[in-house]
């Protein structure tokens, strides 16, 4: 059966040669997740160049930006890696907030090596991860439910653990070395640790979303449940791997920030959790799963902190900032549509 | 006549209270298509889902090659060689050909932690195998799945169980959404599979397209197989009895154009309809 093709198709249309060729450049743009993401990046870094003067584009403007982008970023690589597979983690905030007051309170409070709470930290960002998709893949209940149900309870247990424990809802810490430079340092007094931190994960993501074979899987899961099950991949497993790894990015942001300050309050991150997923839209993730990219939430997360760094070097009031951000989702959205149409209509060109 | 490649025996399912399958005990044998046919809610979702592993059945035995076999995921029924394509398309709207053929069995290259999904290899198969069974107008394996048409999509799917081994193939009414050409299409890939020895279970509410291609017909009537017969063993209008639920199509038809007749070409109104359709139901 199978030679049919190399025989006949080649002479007529320049069939099995794929993408590669001239004409298909512009289709290959049209049809990658990023494209619309790339245009708002675009705009928003010449809007506030011009208007940000050249404050906005020194060294320290620079990376006032990056830093937000660089927390944001670990936060909604993760968070946009679950919604490519369809759900959605409204959990973040809190375990972001938990695993820095554990993390304070471990090795500062009660004084235990700094290694041991960052440890604690993260393994507490990964069980609550680990409940989240178990809750969700068993239940069935929404993972909008459930993550905000998660947000609310562990929000209320660290504030009532942490009251009892310390009797306070600040809690200080004295890293010391080579915690402090792994994760709470400034370079060259202005750019965080973070961002390195930001691109590792930028690149392990990437390489598993599109590189490596579960990316299949993730995007299999997000585009159609019932089909991706059908082919023998774990579904419930990649749910709950999915959702671990949301919370460690939000758990890992908590560990870099309680570093950063020497101290954890109870009411850290729960910004975190609109903004990933502003972040993650904007980056042209659908949100009903099955489409997005890495690079798009990266384009995604810059446009958010370019907008809500930017507005301070307009000299306008920083209230602004949201007005902009939201119009800009709006925008986005409408834009990230109208690409993946054009996307699913992409066909390369026949010769007559 | 071939050894059967699966036999039920005795299946029944439930969900909960509700019974939905009653008994059913079948057998598929290889080239050969089995037309899975019966009325909106009989219960064919339920028996192919159970045939491919989606759900276990209440009761009941299969046996796969003559050895008996319990399903208990969907890969468990892939590695029997089950392939089932589901109501309403299996495939990725959003995702490349490439991609979406090789869902759950991607090939890769490199070695180690350097190996990576083969882009261009998954492509190029999915491509030619798409083209083997006709669709010609596909030529890049690089485009979105959503933008292929009903058809294309079924052939996209059909490939797929053929170029993975399936010697059971499961079609949930795959010319349901089709045009006239379209369905014709399908019907020519579904014999082509038929040809290469493959057993097709093909679920459909078109009787022209059954008898088109099945072999042999099974007929479930609120979750029960109401009849099992061969190709030829039954007339057009003896099926299209069989697949509204038992009830006499031919027989209610004549009735409203008799209708039509008394009340001067006037269509009757949906409560005499009924009148008239519970006057045909058998007295059980
Ligand atoms: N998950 C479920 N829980 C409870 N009842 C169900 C479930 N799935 C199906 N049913 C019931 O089982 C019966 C058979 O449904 P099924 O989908 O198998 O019918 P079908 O023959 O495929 O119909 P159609 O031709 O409309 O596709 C229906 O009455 C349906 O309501
Ligand atoms: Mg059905």
């Amino acid at each position: 059966m199978a030679p049919v093709h190399t025989s006949t198709a080649p002479a007529s249309d320049g069939a099995t040669v794929p993408s590669e060729s001239r004409g298909a450049a512009l289709g290959n743009l049209v049809r990658r997740p990023e494209t619309g993401a790339l245009i708002g990046t675009l705009s928003v870094f010449v809007f506030f160049a011009i208007f940000g003067g050249s404050q906005f584009l020194s060294a320290g403007g620079t990376a006032s930006w990056l830093n937000v982008a660089a927390e944001l970023g670990i936060i909604a690589i993760p968070v946009g890696l679950l919604m490519i597979s369809g759900e959605l983690d409204l959990s973040v905030g809190s375990v972001l907030a938990s695993s820095s007051m554990t993390l304070a309170i471990v090795s500062g409070h009660w004084g235990a090596p700094v290694g041991l709470g960052i440890l604690l930290a993260l393994g507490l960002g990964l069980l609550t991860g680990f409940l989240n998709g178990l809750l969700v893949t068993r239940t069935g209940v929404p993972s909008f439910v459930v993550t905000l149900a998660t947000n609310f309870g562990l929000a209320g247990l660290t504030l009532g653990l942490s009251r009892v424990i310390t009797g306070t809802t600040s809690v200080a810490i004295d890293p010391g070395s080579p915690a402090k430079e792994l994760f709470g340092t400034l370079l060259a007094n202005k750019f965080e640790v973070a961002i390195f931190w930001w691109i590792g994960v930028v690149l392990v993501v990437g390489w598993m979303l599109h590189a490596s074979r579960y990316g299949n899987w993730i995007l299999a899961v997000g585009g159609d449940t019932v089909s991706a099950r059908a082919t023998g991949i774990p579904v419930p497993k990649v749910k709950i791997a999915l959702f671990m790894g949301s919370a460690l990015g939000a758990a890992l942001v908590g560990v870099i920030q309680t570093l950063l300050y020497n101290s954890a309050q109870v009411a850290n991150g729960q910004a975190f959790v609109f903004n990933s997923i502003i972040a993650v839209v904007i980056g042209g993730v659908l949100l009903t799963g099955g489409y997005g990219s890495v690079v798009g939430v990266v384009l995604g997360t810059l446009t958010f902190a370019i907008v809500q760094q930017g507005i301070y070097y307009t000299g306008w009031n920083s209230d602004w900032a949201s007005l902009i951000l939201g119009i800009l989702l709006l925008a986005a959205v409408l834009m990230n549509n109208t690409f993946r149409k054009m996307a699913l209509s992409y066909a390369p060109k026949r010769k007559a | 006549m071939s050894e059967p490649l699966l036999k039920l025996t005795d299946v029944s399912k439930s969900y909960g209270a509700t019974a939905v399958l009653h008994d059913i005990s079948l057998e598929v044998r290889p080239g050969e298509v089995l037309c899975l046919l019966g009325d909106n809610g009989a219960g064919k979702s339920t028996l192919i889902k159970v045939l491919s592993g989606f759900h276990e059945p209440t009761s009941g035995t299969f046996e796969v090659d003559g050895k008996p076999a319990t399903f208990k995921s969907p890969r468990d029924a892939g590695e029997h060689g089950i392939a089932c394509v589901h109501q309403f398309g299996g495939t990725f709207p959003l995702m490349s050909i490439g991609r979406s053929f090789f869902v759950g069995a991607e090939p890769t290259k490199g070695w180690g932690p350097l190996r990576r999904f083969d882009r261009k290899f998954a492509g190029e198969v999915a491509v030619r195998e798409i083209r083997a069974l006709g669709i010609t107008r596909v030529t890049d394996g690089d485009r979105l799945v959503g933008g292929l048409s009903g058809g294309e999509r079924q052939a996209l799917a059909i490939g797929r169980a053929v170029y993975f081994g399936a010697n059971v193939l499961i079609l949930d009414e795959p010319t349901a959404a089709l045009g006239v050409k379209e369905a014709a299409h399908v019907l020519r890939i579904i014999m082509q599979a038929r040809q290469k020895g493959i057993a097709v279970i093909l679920v459909t509410h078109n009787v022209t397209h059954a008898m088109a291609v099945g072999d042999h017909f099974a007929v479930l009537i609120r979750g029960t197989l109401a009849a099992d017969f061969r190709k030829g063993e039954r007339t057009r209008e003896e099926i299209t009895d069989l697949m509204a639920g038992g009830e006499a199509m031919a027989e209610l038809e004549a009735e409203i154009e008799a209708y039509q007749r008394e009340h001067a070409g006037q269509v009757p109104d949906p409560a005499e309809l009924e009148q008239l359709a519970d006057h045909q139901k058998p007295t059980a």
